[in-house]
Order: structure tokens, then C-alpha cells, then sequence
């Protein structure tokens, strides 16, 4: 081949025909059918669900039951508030806190990186229940200090109520923010910065009118994210609402598969869910659509940080304060508890206790189970997940072949799909022949990877997209075949969005709760449904204890991770 | 309820017995044979699904396990309702992990016992001992704990003479948003506890209550906790013995048996027919129900036996004392589908 067949060609087309031999449509085939069984099949069981009764006969019967009955609508507005709030606080926290990170000569960036995973990390149901601990109305701590201190008898702050939800949600949605946000800065060259230094512009402008721009997209798809988190969690309000005495979409989904269990009804009840889902994709793709965000080009140097001079104290302050939210006020009340012989013990110490931790490694039967578990879970989904987002982000974003446009749309449909919603669908497909999967951890396996494909895939999709073509062209004019470009040039560059994949989906894993409980049986028990259970009976210091350990693991494993792959390379632990 | 009605709280077991229609004949009484103990080690472990508090459930595994060592039990914990939700949820599945279920919701049995789940293991302590509103007529299971659902308040927020003294007492205004209250969705202690106050005081009473803006938690295992971190002062319903558990380690909780009588919750233990460790089961099962056993698990968990040789611990108001409410199984598996429906609605969770 010669550069000029690749002159003719639509430069988005290119990778795919070069050779004579494409390989890509078998590989495209292969993994569309893989992705349309994993995603068709739950969903085409539960809209069969949605449409029938309970003798299987056609029917809108269900939709007309929800739509009439306040018990459901009010949940559904209460989402929809829940949703936006949630929303435009993670990506009006987040985005300023990774600009600071990535972008100005912040102290301890580092560290606040790190402490950022650690959000990342902590599963929000934990946050929900620490944040019990600290703000319930009565007993929270926070609100005991202030009541000591104001002589007030009203509570600071009542978590149990929906702006409190939403606090707590936000808390551990944030991290998404920021990850994609300080990782498209980090990736934003300097030349362009210091094309608009040379024609004028001051550092803050060149920040406002340059940097801000080019990071919009990153912005908008964080608070996407965050949205949808806000929208599918199940832990958090089942957690906070319900004490409260309200529900969300999916709380009250989740009571449908109480017995007498109603599936009709939940099957109906996730549609609204979809449908946002899908509008608010759809509006992106338009609104990202026809611009260009490829910065990491062949050309490009070091991003230069912004001096923040006599700001810089009160900046760190304000960071460091954001991150206590998430991170030290729960931990710290997690570990009070975790020592603590009753709930709201005072903290002296005749109360202190051992018997929490003892009960956890000696007496309490779940532990080990529960921890083997996840770990199997997590690390085998992980690397599944990255190997198909991987194949599927390259195919897609190469436009390798016409109907890529499909890959990509089940690869992200999944977001759409609330977990428990995805937990139900999997249940009505996998406890029939030919797969009786149910009772097995595979199962739980393909809920886990259907559930973490979308942001495996965005995350690769995004680093494919930064890496301009014309460094696999120069290498392809060289002379290199396509496999030995994408192993010389693609691969290296891509190594620090594979490694955030794979921990995105590791994470994810751990942090799961929502489909795990529609499916687990008491052999593949995972951590988060075991906290969870034992939450719904308030063991709080059981919780404490294996929360605190379940994180430690974690964090472990995504040290490990970035540190093995950042050897020699410098890769930074980043929010994934 | 005059006394005499207390070791009889219910005809439930007559009744179970004539709606089974045709009994089969009463199976032989087992005892604890050196077979059975070498069948169960063979087998290894036990999967147990119980409704009954996680730390109590633990150790009661572990006074199993140092008696028969060789025979682990699993423990899966959850609330009755949850339990019963799952089993039906895998039986359908034909996934057959439960050993020995115990269930804090009577009527569950009932159920069970008419989808012919349950195998047919008939102790000796039980066969001797237990009166026959506690068991199975046809030996499939029996009453292995009683628990009581009272009311309780935080001694240090709320003075004793003030505390409530009834359930009617609770619907004065001064205790609005002071309640906290567990959910009959997911507790089996308090699905009976939901039928026999709205049967024996009414619904007006729970419509009413509903509108103290009551804290809803799950499990009727912790109520008690949010009375001892002063979250709510007083509780509505939730489980004696986690109370009496606090009380025990410093914890501010008094309890109260209210003038209109306390629920009373049986909670039987039975066999599945499909148990995948069935000798280690049966071992279980017979060893639960000796005195020893039993004694155990009123001296660790707080519970209460239907065992007559068992004691009462030094301190313990006797259940001979206590004014109890009417239960009755077969009564709540028809209603069950209702009491929830209704409950929803008045409490919104």
C-alpha cells in the first residue's frame, strides 16, 4: 500500500481496508453477536415482561397500573430531582478540583489524586452509611457537636431527607467527574495554550477561553455519569429514603420483587429510566458530535501549569476540605464504630470493644466466602471486560468498518439499564435451559461485565480518540503491518487508559450492589450484599469493620495495578 | 389473655393439622445416634438460612461445631420475609442450598408444609417435651424460639414515667418523629406483629401510627439499636431480645409490654426434603431442640424457649407474666399479601 491510498481514503475508514485482507468484519461480527446475546437477551425478556401479564398475555395493563398509582409517579419525580441535583454538584465540585490537579502547581496533587481513587473506591452504600453515623438527625455525630456547641435542638443537617441523599450520592460521584475531567487536561498540549500566550491572551484568559473549552466535552460527560449513577444506584436510597419514608425508582422496583413478587411491574417501572437514558445519550452525541477533541497529536508538548501564588494555601484548604466529605469524616466514623459495644456508644474507654472485629474473622460465617468471592468477581471481570472494551473501542473508533455505529450503541446501552433492572432481566433469561446460570457465579460474571462495559468502553473509546491517526499513519508509511503498529504505537499510548479500564471495571465490581442482589444465592454471596444485609439489621460495627477491609484490598489491587504498569513510564495512579 | 392460654397461645397446630387434610401417621421421635453424627461429618457442613439476629445465629453455630466438630454451619442471615422470598426464588431455580430453615414468621411453614418442602424430623425433645401448639403435628417442624415484639425507650432521654405504657399511648403527639419502627416487607417478627395489633387493636391504630412520622428501618433486630444511639427515643415494635442483648452490655434501653398485650412470634425450625446435607440437618435440627441446646440459646441470645426445662434466667420477666397476644399462622398466610399492601399504603415505604 502507499501513501497515496491512504490519501484517498476518508481518513476515519482507513484502518480497517489496509492490507486487502480485513480481518475486522469476522471480529465485528463476532463480538456484535457476543454483546447483542449479553444485552439482548435480559432486556428481551424483561420488554416481553413488560407487555404481558401474569398468564403471558399481551396487555399495557402494567403501564397504565404505574402511571395511575402516585406510589409510583412520586418516585419518579423524586428521581428526577434526585438526578439533576446530583448532577450539577458532582460536576460543579469536581471539575474545578481537577483543573487545580492537573493544571496549576497545587501542592500535594499527588496525594489528592490518590485520595480522589479512594472515593472512587469507597462503595457509596458504605458512604450512605457512614454518613448515618455522622448526620442522622438524632444520633449523627456531626449533629450532636452542633447541637453541643449552637444550643440548638434542630439537627445541622437531617441525611435522612432528599437533599441529604443526594449529598451522599454526589459524594461518591464527584470521582467520575474528575477522572475524566484531569484526564483531558492532562492530555490538553501546551502549544496550544501557548498559541493564545503569543497572540495576547493573560494565563487566566488563555485558562478560560482555551483550557475551559477544550474540557467541556469531558465536563458534560462526567455529569452524564453522575446523573445516571444518581438514577440506577439502588444501596443509597434504599439506605437513606426509605428511614425517611420516600422512594426512588429503584427502591420501588426492588419492592416489586418482594413477595408476592411482580415482575410485570418492574419490568414496566425501568422503562422511564431507559428513556431518559437514551434522550440524554442522544443529546450528547449532538452536542459533541461534530467537533474534533483529538489533542494528542504527534507534535505535542508538556502541559504547563498555571502558578496559583498567594492561592495556593487557601486552594489546597478548599480541596482538601471537598475530599473530607467523601473520604475522612466517613472513614473516621466508620472506624468509631467499628470499636464502639453499641451503636452511638460515647467515645471513652470502657466502651471500646474488640468483639466487632473478632465476630468478623472468627465467628461470622460469611466472611471469607464473601471476600473470595468478590475477588474472583472483580479481578476475572476486569480483565474480560477490558480485552471486549478494547476490541470494541478500537473497531469503533477507527470506524474500522460501517457497522460500528451498532457496536458502539451496545456498548453503551447498558448505562441505561438500572442494575436491579439488569438483575432481573438475567434472572428471567439464566434460570432456564440452555443456561441455568443462576446459582452460579457466572452470573454474576456476565451482570458485572454488562453492567462496567460502558465506561471500559467510553474510557478506551476516549483514548483511542486522543491518539490522532497520524501517528499509526507515520507508522504504517514506515513501512510496519497493522498489527505491528497497533502493538508498537497504538498499545503503548493506550496503556494508561487500559490500566484506568481495568480498574474502572475492578472497582466497579466491588462497589456493586444493585444486580448482585436479584442474583446472588448463598454460595455466591459478594461483600456488598453481605453489608448490605447487615445493614438492614443495623450491625454497624460488622459493617465497619468489613467495610474498612474491603476497601483496604481494593485500593491494593489499583495500586498494584497502576504500579505495575507505571513501571518506567511514570503513569500516574489516576482516578481509576 | 388469662394465664392459662399462655402455653397455648394458639389452635394453630389443630388447625394445621385438619386443613393438611389426611395426616400421615406421626413419625418416630429421632435421637442423636453415633451413625448419625458419622453420617453428618461425612457431609461435612450445614447450610443454615435463618431470620434470627446474625451475631446470636453465629454462635449458636459455634456451640454446634465445638459439640460435633467436623460439621460447619453456614449461616444465612436475613430477615424472614427475605428468607422466604429467596427459598421460593431458588426452589423454583431448583437450587437446592437450604439445609435448615428458621423462620420468624409462623405462617411460612404453613406455606411450605402445603408446597411439601419440608422433611418430616421429629426430635425427641420436641415428641417429649413441647406442647402442641409449639409443633408440626405431622413432625415436620417445630417452635424452636419465641420472640416478643414490646415497646422500648432510651433511659437517658426519656424518664420511666413518662415512658409509654400501651400502644395507644404511642399515638400522642408529644412522640411524633420520636418512633422508629421496623417493616412486616421484610421482618417476619413484625408481619405478626402487623396482624395480631391490627387484629386484636385495629388498623385505625397503624393508620394513626403512621402518621407520627416514624423512622422506617428493615429488620425487626434494629429498632433496638436506634433507641441506644438515641436516633429515636422510643420504639414502636422490633425484637426483645436484642433489646435485652443491649441492656446487657451498657446500653440505655428499657422495655415495656404494653397494656394491650405484647406480639407474640413463633418462630419454627424445620427441615427441607431437598436438604443437600440431610444427615448433618437432621443432626441439627435434634441438637437445637435438646435442653442444653435450647438453654443456650436463651442464655446467649435472649431469646425465649417453648422447651418447659428450660430457665429462665435471674432477672428475666417470665413469659408467664407477660400479657401476650393471639398468634396464628394459618390466619397470617391468608392475609399475608394484604397486611403489606395495607401496610404500604399507610406508611409510604
Amino acid at each position: 500500500m502507499t501513501t497515496e491510498t491512504l490519501a484517498t481514503e476518508n481518513a476515519g475508514r482507513r484502518a480497517g481496508r489496509i492490507g486487502g485482507i480485513d480481518l475486522s468484519l469476522p471480529v465485528l461480527a463476532a463480538t456484535a453477536a457476543f454483546l447483542a446475546l449479553l444485552i439482548g437477551l435480559p432486556m428481551g425478556w424483561l420488554a416481553y415482561y413488560a407487555v404481558t401479564d401474569r398468564a403471558g398475555a399481551p396487555t399495557l395493563v402494567n403501564f397504565t397500573t404505574l402511571a395511575s398509582d402516585p406510589a409510583f409517579t412520586e418516585p419518579l419525580v423524586t428521581t428526577l430531582i434526585l438526578c439533576v441535583s446530583v448532577a450539577v454538584a458532582a460536576a460543579a465540585v469536581a471539575s474545578p478540583i481537577a483543573w487545580l490537579v492537573a493544571r496549576t502547581d497545587l501542592p500535594a496533587r499527588r496525594t489528592i489524586r490518590v485520595l480522589m481513587t479512594a472515593s472512587f473506591v469507597t462503595p457509596p452504600f458504605l458512604g450512605a452509611i457512614a454518613w448515618e453515623i455522622l448526620a442522622a438527625p438524632n444520633s449523627g455525630i456531626l449533629n450532636r457537636w452542633w447541637r453541643d456547641l449552637s444550643g440548638s435542638a434542630d439537627p445541622l443537617f437531617d441525611i435522612y431527607t432528599l437533599p441529604g441523599l443526594a449529598f451522599v450520592i454526589s459524594c461518591y460521584t464527584a470521582p467520575y467527574v474528575f477522572v475524566l475531567v484531569a484526564n483531558a487536561l492532562d492530555r490538553i498540549p501546551a502549544d496550544l495554550e501557548d498559541a493564545a500566550g503569543i497572540l495576547g491572551a493573560g494565563r487566566w484568559r488563555t485558562a478560560v477561553t482555551v483550557t475551559v473549552p477544550l474540557v467541556t466535552p469531558a465536563i458534560l460527560a462526567g455529569a452524564l455519569i453522575a446523573f445516571l449513577q444518581a438514577m440506577t444506584l439502588f444501596g443509597s436510597p434504599a439506605i437513606l429514603a426509605l428511614p425517611a419514608g420516600f422512594h426512588t425508582v429503584t427502591t420501588k422496583i426492588f419492592s416489586f420483587f418482594q413477595y408476592p413478587p411482580r415482575p410485570q411491574l418492574a419490568a414496566a417501572a425501568a422503562l422511564p429510566l431507559l428513556a431518559v437514558t437514551v434522550l440524554l445519550l442522544t443529546a450528547q452525541a449532538r452536542l459533541l458530535g461534530r467537533r474534533g477533541y483529538t489533542v494528542v497529536g504527534g507534535k505535542s508538548g508538556e502541559p504547563r501549569r498555571l502558578a496559583l501564588g498567594r492561592l495556593k494555601v487557601p486552594a489546597l484548604a478548599l480541596v482538601l476540605g471537598v475530599l473530607s466529605l467523601p473520604l475522612m469524616l466517613p472513614y473516621a466514623a466508620l472506624l468509631k464504630a467499628a470499636v464502639s459495644s453499641f451503636p452511638g456508644a460515647p467515645f471513652v474507654i470502657e466502651n471500646l470493644t474488640w468483639k466487632h472485629v473478632n465476630f468478623v474473622f472468627v465467628e461470622f460465617s460469611q466472611t471469607r466466602k464473601a471476600f473470595w468471592n468478590t475477588l474472583v468477581l472483580a479481578l476475572g471481570t476486569a480483565t474480560l471486560g477490558t480485552v471486549l472494551a478494547l476490541v470494541i473501542a478500537y473497531l469503533t473508533a477507527r470506524r474500522a468498518i460501517a457497522g460500528s455505529r451498532i457496536l458502539e450503541f451496545l456498548a453503551t446501552a447498558p448505562v441505561a439499564i438500572p442494575g436491579i433492572v439488569l438483575g432481573v432481566g438475567l434472572f428471567l433469561s439464566y434460570t432456564r435451559p440452555p443456561l441455568a446460570l443462576y446459582g452460579t457465579l457466572w452470573i454474576l460474571l456476565l451482570a458485572f461485565l454488562t453492567i462496567e462495559l460502558p465506561i471500559a468502553f467510553q474510557q478506551l473509546r476516549s483514548s483511542f480518540r486522543a491518539v490522532h491517526p497520524e501517528l499509526e499513519e507515520a507508522s504504517r508509511i514506515l513501512g510496519a503491518g497493522r498489527l505491528k503498529t497497533l502493538a508498537r504505537i497504538t498499545a503503548p499510548l493506550l496503556k494508561s487508559g487500559v490500566v484506568a479500564a481495568w480498574c474502572f471495571i475492578f472497582i466497579g465490581v466491588v462497589r456493586e450492589l444493585s444486580a448482585a442482589i436479584m442474583l446472588f444465592t448463598a454460595n455466591t454471596k459478594v461483600l456488598s450484599v453481605v453489608i448490605y444485609d447487615l445493614n438492614e439489621s443495623g450491625d454497624l460495627g460488622a459493617i465497619a469493620v468489613l467495610g474498612t477491609v474491603m476497601l483496604l484490598i481494593t485500593f491494593a489491587v489499583v495500586g498494584f495495578a497502576n504500579w505495575i504498569s507505571g513501571v518506567g513510564s511514570g503513569v500516574r495512579l489516576r482516578g481509576g | 389473655m388469662r394465664s392459662r392460654d399462655i402455653l397455648l397461645p394458639s389452635g394453630a397446630a389443630l388447625v394445621l393439622a385438619m386443613i393438611a387434610g389426611a395426616a400421615i401417621a406421626q413419625p418416630t421421635p429421632m435421637t442423636i445416634t453415633p451413625e448419625m453424627v458419622a453420617a453428618a461429618k461425612k457431609e461435612g457442613k450445614i447450610v443454615y438460612y435463618t431470620a434470627v439476629d446474625v451475631k446470636v445465629a453465629e454462635q449458636i453455630a459455634k456451640a454446634f461445631e465445638a459439640k460435633y466438630p467436623g460439621v460447619s454451619v453456614q449461616v444465612e442471615r436475613s430477615g424472614a420475609e427475605r428468607v422466604f422470598q429467596r427459598i421460593g426464588q431458588e426452589y423454583s431455580s431448583k437450587i437446592y442450598n437450604v439445609d435448615v430453615v428458621n423462620s420468624s414468621d409462623a405462617a411460612h411453614f404453613v406455606h411450605w408444609k402445603r408446597e411439601g418442602w419440608l422433611a418430616p424430623v421429629l426430635p425427641d425433645d420436641v415428641a417429649k417435651h413441647y406442647a402442641p401448639a409449639y409443633r408440626d403435628p405431622d413432625g415436620l417442624f417445630a417452635a424452636w424460639r419465641i420472640t416478643l415484639s414490646p415497646i422500648a425507650y432510651n433511659t437517658k432521654l426519656v424518664k420511666p414515667e413518662e415512658a409509654p405504657k400501651s400502644f395507644a399511648d404511642l399515638l400522642d403527639p408529644k412522640w411524633a418523629g420520636k418512633i422508629v419502627k421496623a417493616h412486616p416487607g421484610y421482618s417476619g417478627t413484625i408481619l405478626t406483629a402487623t396482624f395480631q395489633i391490627a387484629r386484636d387493636i385495629g388498623w385505625p391504630y397503624l393508620e394513626k401510627l403512621a402518621l407520627q412520622r416514624v423512622m422506617q428501618v428493615q429488620s425487626a433486630t434494629d429498632p433496638p439499636n436506634k433507641v441506644v444511639s438515641g436516633e429515636r427515643p422510643i420504639m414502636s415494635d422490633g425484637t426483645e431480645y436484642n433489646a435485652l442483648l443491649l441492656k446487657a452490655s451498657g446500653a440505655p434501653i428499657e422495655i415495656v409490654y404494653p397494656t394491650e398485650g405484647t406480639p407474640l412470634v413463633v418462630g419454627p425450625s424445620g427441615v427441607m426434603k431437598n436438604a443437600p446435607n440431610p444427615n448433618a440437618a437432621r443432626l441439627f435440627q435434634i441438637w437445637s431442640f435438646t435442653a442444653e441446646a435450647q438453654q443456650q440459646m436463651v442464655d446467649i441470645g435472649a431469646l425465649r424457649s417453648a422447651h418447659p426445662m428450660v430457665k429462665e434466667p435471674a432477672g428475666r420477666k417470665p413469659l408467664s407474666e407477660i400479657k401476650l397476644m393471639k398468634d396464628d399462622p394459618v390466619e397470617v398466610d391468608k392475609q399475608v399479601e394484604e397486611i403489606k399492601a395495607r401496610y404500604t399504603r399507610n406508611f409510604k415505604t
